[in-house]
């Protein structure tokens, strides 16, 4: 039943959805590959839910086509649901129920043997981290181990595809951490869509990264293909001691592959001089010679690159 | 029809974790024997016309407080957004949750069956309309939970559940009532006479179980759950 193993476990095409006026999603097109961990990443607000509402069979598409594993949303509505595991944003679960009953019911509803769905019961709450937790009413756990019953649930029926929503939103530093281990562990043999705003969750844990930005797609790659396109080139920033000042800025012009200096007003002696190069090269070094053989010093040379927050406040302002 | 199982098992549960349940039944026998015996001893008949004539009203509050919250919670703790992800139809939630609340509307209606039995131990009554009446009660509270359910489904508060539940009963009970058919203009009458849920219901009592009645009530809980179905695929078109 399941497509061969070359072709992409979810494919979007051409995807938009508006309510009313609104246009929530604009015309997306990606693919995700088996066994890839995918982050999907923008703002509040983005698309970013309304996009895996549509995946998972919650809302229809406007227009364009979604295919999960060779299968059409609107078409094998529920055979597509059998292969998704879904954790909305904040893990809705209810409330009143045992963590263990509850867990049960979604087997039951996943249709699961009776003993399959036991062992599956004790396989999750290994994997997510809740023993001795399964007696528990559901609405008097803390957030991280709600969130952990919420992957729990995801899991159960052993999906081809996962899909968390802010997995990590309003959990402490170590809670995040320890979920986004549990993800990595889950990453190695599921292919997983992690959908956040908060770059460096996704940049820890996917191999591959969209960035969506009012409905529509920013930018996507590997993290450091992201990284690359953040901003032409380097920059540099150098403290330099020179009687000069135009003077410093008109030799360091003249150096190839140098494409902006600016210099500022001097501080403890030092010109504080920024330099933006048009290649991705080290120009360290000749840096560092053209300012020697000027007889100036230098008491520091620094080479930025762009972080990936950078990236994403380039591609995602406004 | 295991998912309708599930959901069904699922929601029958929950209503029993919360007192809800037990809240219910106690308040519905106590409400339930107080007005009628306080009446019969006096009237001194070994039978139960008044116990089935205050049932609609009973109903018209007890049975959107059953149903008050099956999908107004599902909507505001947004449950509801996992639930309908999962590999279930919305009719076989919609069915599930009904059935669910018919079980516990069933458990109600038999624990009263002491009325019955204490008025046989006293008196020798007519046992076809007692029949009758509990049959009707299961029919008639059947279209009131389908009412409720459905008004339940159109808000994320469970107080509005409850109070759009008890009016919209209300009316569909009221406009069958000699009160309003009096006034109505006339070709609305037989109309109104028809659709009118406590009329049915007084026939029923009788101890005549017509099919036409049964029908009625069967299509009014079929309606009103076809709404129900509309209403939670309305997020598909909105």
């Amino acid at each position: 039943m399941s497509a061969p193993s070359n072709s992409p476990m979810l494919s979007v095409k051409d995807l938009s959805k508006h309510f009313g006026d609104v246009k929530a999603v604009r015309n997306i097109s990606f693919e995700v590959k088996k066994g890839e961990v995918f982050g999907f990443l923008g703002p509040n607000g983005a698309g970013k839910t309304t996009t895996m509402r549509m995946i998972t069979c919650f809302i229809p598409p406007t227009t364009g086509t979604i295919v999960v594993d060779g299968l059409d949303t609107r078409q094998q509505d529920l055979a597509v649901r059998t292969k998704i595991g879904y954790l909305p944003e904040n893990a809705p679960l209810y409330n009143d129920m045992l963590v263990s009953e509850y867990l049960a019911f979604v087997g039951e509803i996943r249709g699961m043997e009776p003993g399959r769905r036991a062992s599956r019961i004790d396989e999750m709450v290994q994997v997510c981290g809740l023993t001795g937790m399964t007696g528990r009413q559901i609405g008097k756990l803390s957030k991280g181990y709600r969130q952990r019953v919420g992957l729990a649930q995801a899991m159960i029926h052993n999906p081809d595809l996962l899909i968390l929503d802010e997995p990590t939103s309003g959990l402490d530093p170590n809670q995040i951490v320890q979920i986004r281990n549990l993800i990595k562990k889950i990453g190695e043999e599921k292919t997983v869509i992690y959908c956040s705003h908060i770059l460096s969750e996704v940049s820890a844990t996917c191999s591959t990264i969209l960035i969506i930005n009012n409905g529509s797609i920013v930018a996507q790659g590997t993290p450091s293909e992201l990284m690359a396109r953040a901003t032409k080139g380097n920059r540099y920033t150098a403290r330099i001691k020179a009687a000069d000042g135009a003077a410093v800025q008109a030799k360091l012009r003249s150096i190839a592959g140098v494409s902006e200096v600016s210099v500022g007003a001097p501080a403890d002696g030092y010109l504080p001089v920024v330099i933006a190069a048009e290649a991705d090269v080290d120009l360290s070094e000749t840096l560092f010679k053209c300012i020697v053989e000027n007889g100036w010093s230098l008491s520091e040379l620094k080479r930025e690159s762009a972080s990936l927050e950078d990236v994403f406040t380039q591609l995602t302002r406004g | 029809m295991n998912n309708i199982r599930a959901i069904a098992k699922k929601e029958f549960r929950s209503y029993f974790i919360s007192p809800i349940a037990y809240v219910f039944i106690v308040v519905y026998l106590v409400a339930t024997n107080f007005l009628f015996f306080q009446g019969f001893f006096i009237i001194n008949q070994a039978d139960m016309r008044n116990y089935f004539g205050l049932l609609p009203w009973i109903f018209l509050f007890f049975v959107p407080a059953i149903t008050m919250r099956s999908w107004a919670e599902e909507k505001k703790v947004k449950t509801l957004e996992l639930l309908l992800t999962w590999p279930v139809s919305d009719l076989e939630v919609v069915v599930g949750k009904f059935v669910a609340s018919f079980c516990l509307l069933a458990i109600v209606i038999l624990c009263s069956l002491t009325v019955p039995i204490t008025i046989m131990l006293i008196g020798k009554p007519d046992l076809g309309p007692i029949i009758g009446g509990y049959a009707g009660s299961f029919l008639m509270g059947s279209a009131y939970l389908a009412v409720g359910l459905w008004v339940s489904s159109l808000t994320e508060n469970q107080i509005v559940a409850f109070i759009m539940g008890v009016v919209v009963t209300f009316i569909l009970f009221i406009i069958g009532n000699p009160f309003v058919t009096m006034v109505a203009p006339g070709f609305l009458v037989p109309l109104f006479n028809y659709i009118g849920l406590g009329n049915h219901f007084e026939s029923v009592g009788r101890g005549v179980i017509d099919s036409r009645d049964i029908l009625y009530y069967l299509s009014v809980v079929g309606f009103f759950l076809f709404l129900n179905v509309r209403s939670i695929a309305r997020r598909k078109w909105e």
